[in-house]
């Protein structure tokens, strides 16, 4: 999709869809991602409780910034997250991810939400609760493990 | 019963006070290093430093065996994890959650975590002291949904003399008991209201004012 054609929904067939995604939290992961979903042409909300945080989205960042706590409920509601097609909790808060996203799937009917959970074990209760959750320490880990078999697999290989 | 209290402050020092008096066995759990240490010295609780929303903090501080956990720390979110945590992952029969912002209230409840707002419980007494000085007890029970009232009547009642059934109380109200003298009536529609009797009412918050109104008077 070339960067001048503003998709739209239920446009011609073939076109991404452009979603509605709240993104709460404007770290470096946060930040990231919503420059990216807006790059894409979907229409991004972030939000984060320290307005500095902004100044790491990306200059060509179309969406909206909306300062404050996203556990108060009337801050997800500022956001329109109950007309949300996505919402993705990045804070550095496990605690404030797992509540925003569950108040997002279970009171506001979100169709899609992520949230991201450091405590490996705090992932594993969630995830029977039907969150769903990237933990970065797994994530990472299993990366790190497979790069280092497929190193030592190599290293077999090249050696005499 | 065994209670495991995630939190800290004055509140925490003297509901564990409390409760231990009764001869509850407390287990208090703090991420403060220097409040745990206060609380050891001052109560007789076991006192686990550390973070309550850590699966393996609330796993040392006896969670398995706990009847109830308590969660008033100063965040929502810390607390319906500890809540959550405690039921799912071990099993604690009965959790609360102190919902700092009132409207958590309701988002805790539909995540299935029982929760009440210091806010609610306070400003709802202060509301009803202010409008009359003859509520001598009040009390919020189902998260504040029914609210449990002792009311005297003076002579300047409008319900003095009349029955129940004539009094045109709300609906959803009811008159659960007469204190007259040293006798308790649990009245019919018939029973008739006298000076002096104190009345143990069972109303909702939205129709207190008026039941209190049909009984009382207006005042102020």
């Amino acid at each position: 999709m070339s960067s001048d054609t503003a998709p739209t929904e239920g446009g011609p067939a073939g076109a991404t869809p452009t979603l509605y995604v709240v993104v709460v939290g404007c770290g470096r992961l946060g930040s990231r991602l919503a420059s990216s979903l807006s790059r894409q042409g979907h229409s991004v909300v972030a939000i984060d409780n320290d307005p500095a945080t902004f100044g790491d989205l990306a200059t060509d960042f179309s969406g909206f910034r909306l300062e404050g706590d996203a556990a108060q409920l009337a801050v997800l509601r500022e956001a329109k997250a109950p007309e949300a097609d996505a919402l993705i909790a990045t804070t550095h808060d496990d605690n404030v991810n797992l509540m925003v996203a569950q108040v997002a799937r279970n009171i506001f009917g979100v169709p899609h939400v992520l949230a991201r959970v450091f405590d490996p074990k705090r992932e594993e209760v969630y995830a029977r609760l039907g969150i769903d959750t990237i933990c970065p320490t797994t994530v990472a880990a299993d990366l790190f493990l497979s790069s280092v078999t497929e190193g030592a697999a190599r290293l077999r290989r090249a050696a005499p | 019963m065994r209670a495991l209290i995630v939190g800290g402050g004055t509140t925490v020092y003297f509901l564990c006070r409390d409760f231990a008096s009764k001869g509850h066995e407390v287990v208090v759990v703090n991420r403060d290093e220097r409040e745990c240490v206060r609380l050891a010295r001052q109560l007789p609780a076991t006192v686990v430093c550390g973070d309550g929303s850590d699966a393996s903090v609330l796993g040392d501080a006896g969670a398995r065996s706990a009847d109830v956990v308590l969660a008033l720390t100063p965040n929502d979110q810390d607390n319906l994890v500890i809540c959550q945590l405690a039921s799912l992952q071990f099993g604690v029969p009965r959790t609360l959650a102190l919902a700092n912002d009132p409207d958590n209230v309701a988002v805790l409840h539909k995540l299935g975590v029982p929760a009440f707002s210091m806010t609610d419980v306070v400003s709802t007494i202060i509301e009803q002291r202010a409008t009359t000085d003859q509520i001598t007890n009040l009390l919020p029970v189902g998260e504040g949904r029914v609210i449990v009232t002792e009311v005297r009547l003076d002579d300047a009642s409008p319900a003095l003399g009349r029955s129940l059934e004539d009094v045109a109380l709300p609906a959803n109200a009811l008159v659960a008991a007469i204190m007259r003298d040293d006798d308790v009536i649990v009245p019919h529609g018939s029973s008739c209201l006298n000076s002096g009797d104190r009345l143990l009412l069972v109303t909702q918050p939205d129709n207190h004012a008026a039941v209190l109104r049909a009984l009382t008077g207006e005042r102020r």
